[in-house]
């Protein structure tokens, strides 16, 4: 359901959409469930003159049914929930996968840093490519995002890959994605930080390999071509 | 002359001398009282002030994103600034000068002594510290709006390092303030909450037992236990925090060996179990208008006062819930996600009870009767949209979205509001001495039940495509600044300006009705707790001191078989003692 809002654009967007799906089927049949019964008995107890109401306290045996029946119920579909959510957490969060290429991202007020690697595809080399509020990654392949910030807390948040992760001064975490879509979309800082925070957007570019070496090459810069 | 009535005590067989005090004089009648009753009003009131001060600035912020960038009338243009200093001061006021203190001291202060049979709350003086802490802490926030800078815009959550240096939110002086007013704020209920724990537990009229305690009472009771068990750290970590905006330290600065999520660890740690700490006051206004209102025993009536128990136990190990991906462990999330989902049970438990509670009814649909139910319809939206965010894997989409917004105010409206003007129509005769007007009321509930959810249910939606909070101005981000999304934008705020209009017809029908409402007797609903037993409004002292009751019987014996009457108050004796 949340596809047809969003575009998902990484391997992990469907899992997380799926479990959303599940959690909705499940929560909606209780609403659904509740608001029919809680409806039907304002409709057929409302007052009637001369009939008294019911002494029933609930604590009979099979009074008490009503009550236990439906908390077992809720317990299995908590169990559901569990298990689902943990299984997306940990493939999305938990478990990183190896990766192809390593970004760092880092946010400061009120922009974000994004430094790829250059043409030798490592990071922390003399041919890496930094540049302000535009990222480009090359579609289909693992990436370690090293996610920093420099004054206040950030949120480094892509929503068509469903994924988002606070950027802590102070801290370096690591994350991963993996885009199965060309195009462009939006980074967004969701956490927060400031004055600007409501325009402190970025734009991701998911490139074919090919286009992606051309960016690569058409951004490297003549001092680093003068160092190989 | 009330100060006295700390000195002399307050067991049944205590001498009542302060009746004998009634002209004390206007100023010390409303501005130096220790009446229960007295301070129970102040707080009401300065709650309802405040709603309006945070509902007008929910107008305003609403506007700009409706309408980006135009002059919104009353306010003028709103600047990034501004703006976040609306959204932070909005939930802020919202939480802790709406909420707490018209359910918590409110409620408490009115009701606890009514309901359980004692003349006044145990410390009546502190009861008077209490509100005039938190009347100052009210001024200090509405104050720190003025101050050069502005208010504070860090959001009410407060994360440092924005919120410790001035340089970084830009607001240095809105920023202490706002910790200063709420630190205050925090030691006012610290009191309320010693005064109703005690009041509870030793001033019960002879005879009255745990369970014949009405279960709002029990839900007050447990909510200051839940309140005082979590704030500690929180005004520990408030302090902290001052320190290093104003002083210089370093507690919450990494560059110094600090650590900015400590001071996330300490908020939630708080700030989740005061989501029970509002919501369970509310829960038992509910039930006790529900009883009254359907003429029959609540059904399973400890069960509601076991879940509610259990749900402040489990309130405390779920506060990381709201971290994350905030930075902390990602193995941690995997025990937060399974505490914070099997919360839903006692929740839904309360929920089947108070559905249950209807079956074999007499409903009377008055307009308190509409609030609770209302609120049973209502809460049920906000929790179960809180599944989808306590679920770890897909909070990773969620966190931050107008998701979490729209599901907190499905949570928070229905406590605040709705639960609050359930009890405060339901108690209205007895505050006042008056009835309310019904048709009034009706109106009123409508034009806001129909107008409030026109406002969230499109931001469910917003939230599910992707649109995170705190932002002035969506057009910074293309996909968001969508004509559809737009156009449910401007929904939105249609629908809050239509509820917030409605709301005059409440301030109208409160004081037309305190004014030349028809009289209410002791006891126009019929009901069995003990509060109609005494006249409405009570004295000073609430009995005539030969009259304090004594209790027979628990408090929802309704439609009882042996009895003619479809009511049994709790202060009747039982035929072979009559």
């Amino acid at each position: 359901m949340i596809s047809e809002l969003v575009d998902s654009a990484s391997t992990y967007a469907n899992d997380i959409d799926y479990l959303i799906l599940m959690i909705g089927l499940l929560t909606g049949f209780w609403f659904v469930a509740c608001c029919v019964v809680f409806f039907g008995l304002i409709f057929k107890f409302r007052a009637k003159p001369g009939v008294k109401a019911q002494y029933i306290t609930g604590t009979k045996k099979h009074e008490k049914q009503f009550v236990s029946i439906p908390h077992a119920l809720v317990l299995i579909c908590d169990v559901l929930i569990i298990v689902g959510a943990i299984k997306v957490w940990v493939d999305v969060k938990q478990d990183l996968p190896d990766p192809d290429y390593e970004i760092r991202v880092v946010g400061q007020q009120w922009a974000w840093t994004f430094q790829h690697p250059g043409a030798d595809g490592k990071l922390d080399t003399e041919d890496d490519i930094r540049l302000v509020d535009e990222l480009h990654i090359e579609v289909d392949k693992v990436y370690h995002f090293h996610l920093e910030a420099t004054d206040v807390i950030h949120n480094f948040s892509v929503p068509v890959f469903r994924l988002k992760q606070d950027a802590i001064p102070g801290r370096t975490i690591t994350g991963w994605f993996e885009a199965t879509k060309t195009g462009e979309y939006d980074i967004q800082c969701a956490e927060i930080c400031g004055i600007g925070h409501g325009a402190m957007g970025a734009r991701i570019h998911i490139e074919r390999s090919s286009q992606h070496a051309a960016w690569i090459s058409d951004n490297t810069s003549d001092s680093a071509l003068a160092a190989k | 002359m009330s100060d006295h009535a700390v000195e002399e005590g307050h067991g049944h067989g205590a001498d009542h001398a302060h009746d004998d005090h009634h002209d004390v004089g206007w100023f010390k009648h409303y501005f130096w009282s220790t009446d229960h009753k007295m301070i129970a009003k102040q707080y009401i009131f300065t709650g309802m002030a405040m709603a309006v001060i945070g509902a007008f600035m929910s107008y305003v912020f609403r506007m700009q994103l409706a309408y980006p960038g135009s002059e919104v009338p009353g306010f003028g243009a709103v600047s990034p600034g501004e703006y976040n200093a609306l959204v932070t001061n909005h939930g802020s006021i919202m939480i802790f000068w709406v909420a707490m203190p018209v359910l918590i001291a409110g409620f408490g202060n009115y009701l606890i002594p009514l309901m359980i049979g004692a003349d006044d709350m145990v410390f009546p003086r502190l009861n008077r510290l209490s509100y005039q802490i938190f009347l100052i802490s009210a001024v200090i926030i509405i104050f720190s709006l003025f101050v050069q800078g502005g208010g504070f815009g860090g959001a009410w959550t407060s994360y440092p390092p924005l919120s410790a240096k001035g340089e970084y939110s830009l607001t240095p002086s809105g920023s202490s303030l706002w910790l200063i007013a709420v630190a205050l704020e925090f030691v006012a209920f610290l009191m309320g909450g010693i005064n109703f724990i005690t009041t509870a537990m030793n001033s019960r009229a002879p005879g009255m037992k745990a369970f014949d305690v009405p279960i709002v009472v029990w839900m007050i009771v447990i909510a200051s236990i839940l309140f005082m068990a979590s704030v500690g750290p929180l005004i520990a970590g408030a302090i902290m925090l001052l320190f290093d905006q104003q002083l210089g330290t370093g507690f919450y600065d990494p560059s110094r060996g600090g650590d900015p999520i400590l001071w996330q660890h300490l908020f939630w740690f708080f700030g989740h179990p005061e989501v029970y700490v509002v919501l369970l006051p509310a829960l038992g206004i509910t039930a006790d208008v529900m009883v009254t209102f359907s003429r029959k025993p609540m059904f399973a009536h400890k069960l509601v006062i076991y879940t509610a128990i259990a749900t402040g136990v489990l309130s405390f190990f779920v506060w990381a819930h709201h971290q994350f991906v905030a930075g902390i462990d990602p193995r941690m999330a995997n025990v937060f996600t399974v505490t914070t989902v099997l919360i839903s049970i006692p929740i839904a438990e309360m929920c089947f009870v108070y559905i249950a509670t209807l079956y074999g009814a007499s409903i009377r649909l008055t307009t308190p009767m509409l609030w609770a139910l209302a609120f049973v319809f209502e809460f049920l939206i906000g929790g179960v949209t809180g599944i989808f965010l306590g679920a770890s894997g897909s909070d990773i989409y969620f966190h931050d979205t107008y998701f979490v917004l729209a599901h907190f105010h499905y949570t928070f409206f229905p406590i605040a509001i709705i639960g609050t003007i359930a009890g405060f129509t339901y108690w209205f005769p007895k505050m006042f001495g008056r009835m309310m007007d019904e048709r009034l009321g009706k109106l009123h509930f409508w034009g806001t039940m129909i107008p409030f959810n026109l406002i969230f249910i499109p931001l469910f939606f917003l939230g599910a495509a992707g649109q995170h909070r705190r932002i002035y101005d969506y057009t910074n981000f293309p996909e968001l600044a969508v004509p559809w999304m737009q156009n449910m934008r401007i929904l939105a705020t249609t629908a809050l300006i239509v509820m917030l209009l409605f709301q005059i017809v409440l301030i109208y029908n409160i004081a037309k009705s305190m004014m030349k409402g028809p009289k209410a007797g002791p006891n126009p609903w019929n009901a069995n707790t003990l509060e109609w037993t005494t006249p409405s409004p009570p004295g000073h002292g609430n009995w005539p001191p030969d009259a304090m009751p004594n209790v027979y019987r628990g408090p929802y014996e309704y439609a009882h078989p042996d009895r003619e009457d479809d009511y049994w108050p709790q202060n009747e004796p039982p035929e072979d003692q009559a």
